[in-house]
């Protein structure tokens, strides 16, 4: 969309905006672009306005837990407090680490008509698996342990990290889907306690069972039909949850926040999130870019150094208007005109001024070649969001004032130290909040 | 060691690590460093993602037929895509159940009776892998397995399934699936990392768990995005490149050319003294990273350069691959077992815990 050169489309207080706006927000993202950090910081600058604030991690690793600097998270959350963190009145921290198992066992518990039956299901072996067999389980258990802290109304902000796949976008159907595998009919038929019913379903379904039968043996087939059995009656409970949930994160009080880093493949990623959230309705409110690499020397300034002093065969410059597409490509053919170094365990200390001049110019140039690279990754995908957003129905009706903010872009540069504890985190929320 | 030697220690080479750390660009780099050694290299992809043909610097996501990636003189690197549907509908087939199995699949009956049974996908996928394996389709096959949560539950599955499965094909097969994952000339999983603070504190623990539930052996580590040191010269502490800094004037000739001859502006020098810093700043941080992995997790490290580009193609996968070569060939050759087994307990000095020679 915007072909020439990035400007950041940047607003200072686009984080605070965010977090006291809104009393959800939801960081979706695929792996290792920064995303549970990222929530964890958004949670944390939350806090630092003065809000009660709790974030939600789905990751298996503990991750957060380490950046957070205590041993363990809980499937409950858990304050975070340290000597160096101080929070305004009002302001709170805290913290918890989504185990779906144990949050899929007290939702049973809650719907299960009786305590034989809810037993039944807890002890079933398919069901002991199925938080990890079922697809979407995990993604489940996020969104039920956020409606379940949303609905307790302890906390001002709910900060959620999604998990780390591309499938982690079903969260937001999961619910739904959960109820439709129970309402399955094969699912039904398991239910008839009675022979008598298989002759109602098709013959390739009779077949396929007698086959499964056959091919994982006879235990898997009776427990499959001991677990099912003993969801009975369960699907009204768990299908109006669902529906509450849905409209939950189709508030105007819920908010989507983008994660990404800046290389392409993260950036095409969060394309595909972003087309994926308009599919079903929902407008990211914000992109976070993290660990864009600096900018050493501003591009323009960069070429006009120089380009003063540039003679006959060097590469020729772009001219002042051109796009930013050929000042890299200026940069790259001065860096291939330097010869890389030569890396052998002794090499002499360079004194050659040339030679010392050069190598420090190709340094400088290779980090603002991928400056500069990566903020044309992001810029396109940013322009379409935003544009996206201000074609929100809720702008457009002018409903609320959330809604109307601008949409923001929030870079976070790589920082020489990475972000591993609680003060790298604080510091991670003042570089979102600026 | 002798690449050759490496790429044949196993026939099966499992890349695992979280989510953003490269490994399929990793697989990649596997798959055509042994191509140039000679050998054919089997790339398999649980989820027809298009990393991998990208990292060739070939568009789209990959399919369930195998298609040729690279070849050289001698060898070649292949890859195709098992994604558990793909092996579940095989099987199926494979079971007199073909006619049916789309039907079963777009009514959803499948997805039902796959969640009834654990596991059952991932003993699928390793199944077949196992087959491709038996049947000596490639010299080496390399798994770009799902991120490591996902990687954990995947390689654990089969053993999860034996308990559940008292008799039948299926159990044969977790058996069997069982036997392969532990059994190293058939199988070794290759930890991808960053030499970064969490994912090394997450490879660390990954390591073990993996070795103690899924009895996997495990195969050197791969530091991924390690910068490269600045020559002796630009690699001066703070206050003496600043010295030097301003001890430079120009004109200098570009690349000893005498035809560009730069002039450097104040703000280029500053910039340059800025790179240059904030580089040694970050290499000392990975550095510190690659230690501490060597010390809490005792496994041959070989390390890939940070590339400078946001994307990549056929040169740059090149470029990585001359790297892994090099860090394959300065890696001891595989001595006598038991002798690396008392070494290796010993280099961990961690009571109770272990880890793997290569």
């Amino acid at each position: 969309m915007t072909g020439g050169h990035t400007k950041n489309i940047q607003h200072p207080d686009a984080l605070d905006h965010l977090t006291s706006e809104h009393s959800v927000i939801v960081c979706c993202g695929s792996g290792g672009v920064g995303k549970t950090t990222t929530s964890a910081a958004i949670a944390l600058a939350g806090a630092m306005s003065g809000r009660r604030t709790c974030v939600v991690t789905v990751d298996p690793a503990r991750r957060l837990a380490t950046a957070l600097g205590i041993e363990q998270l809980t499937n409950t959350p858990v304050p975070i407090s340290s000597e160096t963190l101080e929070l305004p009145q009002g302001g709170e921290l805290w913290a918890m680490m989504l185990d779906p198992k144990a949050t899929f066992d007290s939702l049973i518990d809650r719907y299960a008509p009786s305590k034989q039956q809810a037993e039944r299901i807890l002890e079933n072996r398919i069901y002991k698996e199925l938080t990890s067999a079922l697809s979407g389980t995990q993604e489940y258990m996020a969104m039920e342990k956020l409606y379940e802290l949303v609905e307790e109304g302890r906390y001002d902000l709910v900060v959620v990290d999604t998990p780390p796949t591309r499938n982690a976008i079903d969260f937001l159907e999961a619910p739904s889907r959960l109820v439709h595998f129970l309402e399955h009919r094969l699912f039904r038929m398991l239910l008839a306690p009675t022979r008598v019913y298989l002759k109602a379903v098709s013959i390739a379904t009779q077949a396929f069972l007698r086959t499964i039968s056959k091919v994982a043996g006879a235990e898997i087939v009776d427990d499959a039909v001991a677990f099912f059995q003993a969801f009975e009656g369960m699907e009204e409970g768990f299908r109006t949850r669902a529906e509450k949930m849905s409209a939950l994160v189709r508030e105007t009080s819920t908010g989507f926040v983008l994660v990404t880093s800046p290389r392409q493949d993260a950036v095409a990623e969060a394309d595909w999130f972003a087309k994926r959230l308009h599919q079903m309705g929902i407008e990211a409110k914000a992109l976070v870019v993290n660990r864009t690499h600096p900018m050493f020397v501003q591009g323009e300034e960069l070429l006009q150094s120089l380009a003063a002093t540039h003679l006959a065969d060097a590469p020729t410059l772009p001219d002042g208007e051109a796009g930013a597409g050929s000042a890299e490509g200026y940069l790259e053919s001065l860096l291939s005109l330097i010869p890389p170094p030569v890396h052998t365990e002794n090499t002499a200390i360079v004194t050659d001024p040339d030679t010392i001049f050069e190598l420090f110019l190709a340094n400088l140039l290779r980090y603002q070649l991928i400056a500069l690279t990566e903020q044309h990754t992001y810029s396109d995908l940013a322009a379409h969001l935003a544009t996206a957003h201000q074609q929100d129905p809720d702008i457009a009706a002018g409903s609320t004032t959330p809604a109307q903010r601008p949409f923001a872009v929030i870079n976070v540069p790589l920082m020489t130290e990475d972000v591993h504890d609680l003060e790298g985190l604080e510091a991670m929320a003042r570089a979102l909040a600026t | 060691m002798d690449l050759v030697t490496f790429f044949r220690q196993s026939k099966v080479l499992i890349v695992a690590g979280k989510g953003g750390v490269g490994k399929s660009t990793v697989s990649a780099t596997m798959a055509l460093a042994s191509a140039r050694a000679g050998l054919s290299a089997l790339i398999v992809d649980l989820e027809g993602k298009t990393a991998i043909r990208t990292a060739f610097g070939l568009e789209g996501s990959l399919d369930y037929e195998e298609v040729l990636l690279h070849s050289s003189e001698a060898g070649a690197a292949r890859a195709r895509r098992i994604t558990p549907d793909d092996a579940l509908l095989e099987y199926l087939a494979d079971h007199g159940l073909k006619r049916v199995s789309k039907r079963l699949v777009s009514s959803g009956a499948l997805e039902v009776v796959a969640t009834a049974i654990p596991g059952i996908r991932d003993i699928l996928v390793l199944g077949k892998i196992k087959q491709l394996e038996r049947r000596e389709i490639a010299d080496v096959i390399i798994v770009d397995a799902p991120a490591t949560g996902h990687a954990m539950t995947f390689l654990t599955s089969a053993s999860g399934l034996l308990e559940a499965a008292r008799s039948g094909p299926v159990r044969t097969q977790a058996q069997e699936v069982v036997e392969f994952l532990s059994d190293p000339s058939r199988c070794r999983v290759i930890l991808v990392t960053l030499p970064e603070e969490m994912p090394v504190a997450e490879s660390i623990e990954t390591a073990y768990q993996l070795e103690d539930r899924a009895g996997v052996t495990l195969g050197p580590v791969v530091v991924n995005g390690c910068l490269e040191p600045l020559p002796p010269a630009v690699t001066l502490s703070e206050s003496n490149r600043k010295s030097l800094l301003d001890s430079l004037h120009g004109p200098f000739n570009f690349t000893g050319s005498e035809t560009i001859k730069i002039i450097p502006s104040a703000d280029l020098l500053e910039g340059m003294a800025q790179a240059a810093a904030f580089h040694d700043h970050r290499r000392i941080q990975q550095i510190e990273q690659r230690q501490r992995l060597a010390e809490e997790l005792p496994l041959p490290q070989l390390h890939l350069p940070y590339l400078f580009r946001p994307s990549s193609g056929l040169n740059e996968l090149h470029a990585l691959a001359e790297s892994l070569s090099r860090g394959i060939a300065g890696m001891p050759d595989p001595a006598g077992k038991a002798d690396d087994a008392s070494n290796m307990s010993d280099m961990s000095g961690v009571p109770g815990r272990k880890a793997t020679e290569l």
